[in-house]
């Protein structure tokens, strides 16, 4: 099987979020970079189906320079090569609306010209959450859908996907090739051993530098919700505290 | 005309899409113009009078060939129907799952903007919507441009509001589908066994972090939320290094929780894990740091070991029921 997965480059926030003065972004000068654990799960699936079936995997990215990072970290675990769409500099230049993000994507993987079996995306970008890419580059290639996948199974070329619902599941049937979005909790991802480390620096990153492309949702400015502050009332130390707490069981009637 | 997408089942509009129902009858008084509704399906009488209740005038009704069959695709198909015939200057849905996957689709189809998870929306020529980032720890206020503006109401964003009813007019009508659309759609259910108490609708939440050491070291936490006919969640580091599974993870990436009391225990709460409990009434911290995130976000604090506190909380609680 030949398989795509597409990540993106967000801030590892931390324990607070912190913006920079003029709101355009997240302060990140602390902050480290990651994907989102849907789009880990997304590697981690493409990794396993090469492995049991055979073919190669590429993770793509639309970012700035530093998101090679992240690609190296995905062909650490195994995705054999990357494509780097590179929007700039660094992590202060403009971000692209889903819209835009789509069309460099899909236009990449027809560039790209290796017929894929299967196209993964995360269910929503951590940050942005936009809740669309994958099924518009699914629309634009002409290629059926799933999203929110949380099970993924392929009999020869019909995929079977399972998603959660408020009572259960649905099952959902498809042909190959596919685009699949998928949420965490579909497997387990490994972490990169060293010798895969030491092996994703030689795997390798075709890049092509694109300009901004305007989508039609733009971003004005960040606003953080109203802190929800609490006066914390404390109810001691260690054991001698369960007195206390029973008696705020008692008071909001749980026991 | 304002077009609001409504899902339904039993013969009832979900809440989500009274919800969708709400922001667009605001926006259409402040444009002056109709609220119609979409939906696919028959429109049962109760669907057609509680879409009056929230001032729709007219509410198509898609009539599929496959009507039990759900295919994204599909429902899209209608929709793109509508938007073509009758060029709505705002399409809205909830953002649900379907919500959002459907709107996406019709975003696609019609290559026109789409923004998901809005919570609220100022008229214009281009709209101004604010909506939620990071799931929720953070706020866009972003323009949304094109000749019909695609949006979705986050869930739990808006208070209902009814108005005085509307005459409601059906109609019904049966798009033009194609076996393509019907490429990925759901071929079964599996329905969860009922008994357990589920993580998202518990009175009482039991969170273990990475404080609680090991799988191992749940039990305790599995015992207080029997006593308390709760549910034990945890934090993504103790699905991450599978000490429970992932359905029992809270957080942006897991499942929102709203109980009356969260209990988490040896979690620092990172603000991806606090989203999760958003909607809890009241939170207890356990945890050894008395600096930990945490700590700020509880109501209630206890400072201590969890392996401590929590078997003389189970123990206190058995001394009272005697
Ligand atoms: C995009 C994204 C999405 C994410 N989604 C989620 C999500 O859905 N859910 C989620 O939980 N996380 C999520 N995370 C991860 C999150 O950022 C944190 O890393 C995680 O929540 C930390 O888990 P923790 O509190 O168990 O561990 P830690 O941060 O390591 O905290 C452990 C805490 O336990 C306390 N402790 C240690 N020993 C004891 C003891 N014996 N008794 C009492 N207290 C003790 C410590 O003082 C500390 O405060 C996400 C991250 C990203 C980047
Ligand atoms: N800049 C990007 N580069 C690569 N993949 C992306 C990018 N933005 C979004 N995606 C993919 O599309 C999914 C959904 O994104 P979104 O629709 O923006 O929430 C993400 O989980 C990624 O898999």
């Amino acid at each position: 099987m030949n398989i795509l997965v597409c990540i993106k480059r967000v801030p590892l926030t931390g324990d607070k979020l912190v913006l920079t003065p003029d709101a355009q972004t997240l302060d990140t000068r602390l902050l480290g970079f990651t994907i989102s654990p849907h789009e880990e799960c997304a590697v981690e699936e493409a990794v396993r189906l090469v492995e049991k079936y055979g073919g190669s995997s590429v993770a793509l990215t639309l970012g700035v320079e530093p998101a090679t990072e992240q690609l190296r970290d995905a062909m650490a675990i195994g995705i054999d090569r990357a494509i780097h769409l590179v929007t700039g500099a660094d992590d202060n230049a403009p971000e692209w609306d889903p819209l835009a993000t789509a069309g460099a994507i899909a236009d990449a993987i027809r560039a790209d010209g290796a017929a894929f079996d299967l196209l993964l995306f995360g269910n929503e970008a951590a940050d942005s959450g936009g809740y669309q890419v994958g099924i518009r580059v699914a629309h634009t290639l002409d290629l059926p859908c799933v999203t929110g996948v949380k099970g993924l199974e392929v009999n020869g070329n019909m995929l079977t996907a399972k998603r959660e619902t408020a009572g259960g599941m649905e099952i959902f049937e498809l042909p190959l090739p596919a685009v699949v979005t998928v949420k965490e909790g579909l497997n387990l991802p490994r972490y990169p051993s060293l010798p895969g480390r030491l092996k994703a620096k030689k795997k390798p990153i075709v890049t092509s530098s694109l300009a901004w492309r305007d989508g039609g949702l733009e971003k004005l400015q960040l606003k953080l919700p109203p802190e929800q502050t609490h006066q914390a009332e404390m109810l001691g130390k260690g054991a001698d505290a369960a007195p206390r707490v029973v008696d705020v069981l008692e008071r909001l009637g749980l026991l | 005309m304002i077009l609001v997408f409504i899902e339904h089942s039993n013969r009832r509009i979900d809440d989500t899409s009274l919800e969708a129902l709400t922001v667009g009858r605001q926006l259409a008084d402040k444009m002056n113009v109709p609220l119609h509704g979409a939906l696919v399906g028959s429109a049962a009488d109760e669907i057609v009078a509680r879409a009056g209740e929230f001032g729709v005038t007219v509410l198509y009704a898609a009539e599929l060939a496959q009507p039990d069959t759900y295919a994204p695709a599909a429902y899209a198909v209608c929709l793109v129907e509508l938007l073509d015939n009758s060029k709505p200057q705002a399409v809205i849905a909830a953002g649900t799952e379907r919500g959002n996957e459907i709107m996406a689709h019709v975003a696609a189809r019609a290559n026109l903007p789409l923004a998901a998870n809005c919570t609220d929306v100022q008229p214009g020529a281009d709209l101004i919507v604010t909506r939620l980032r990071w799931g929720g720890s953070l706020l866009e206020e972003a323009k949304l441009t094109g000749t019909s503006k695609l949006l979705t109401i986050a869930p739990n964003s808006v208070p209902l509001a009814t108005v005085e009813p509307t005459r409601v007019t059906v109609q019904s009508f049966a798009p033009q589908l194609s076996e393509r659309d019907y490429r990925a759609r759901v071929t079964a259910r599996v329905e969860t066994a009922a008994g357990k108490v589920s993580l998202a609708s518990a009175r009482v939440v039991v969170g273990g972090g990475r404080g609680v050491g090991s799988a191992e070291g749940f039990r305790e936490l599995e015992e207080l939320a029997d006593l308390l006919g709760g549910a034990v969640g945890g934090s993504r580091v103790v699905t991450g290094l599978g000490w429970r599974p992932h359905h029992d993870q809270i957080g942006q990436t897991g499942t929102r929780i709203a109980p009356e009391l969260y209990i988490s225990c040896g979690i620092s709460g990172a603000i991806q894990h606090m989203v999760g409990a958003k909607a809890a009434k009241h939170i207890l911290a356990i945890n050894t740091d008395a600096d930990a995130p945490i700590m700020s976000k509880a109501d209630y604090v206890v400072i201590g070991d969890l392996h401590q506190v929590v078997p003389a909380i189970i123990a206190e609680i058995k001394a009272r029921r005697g």
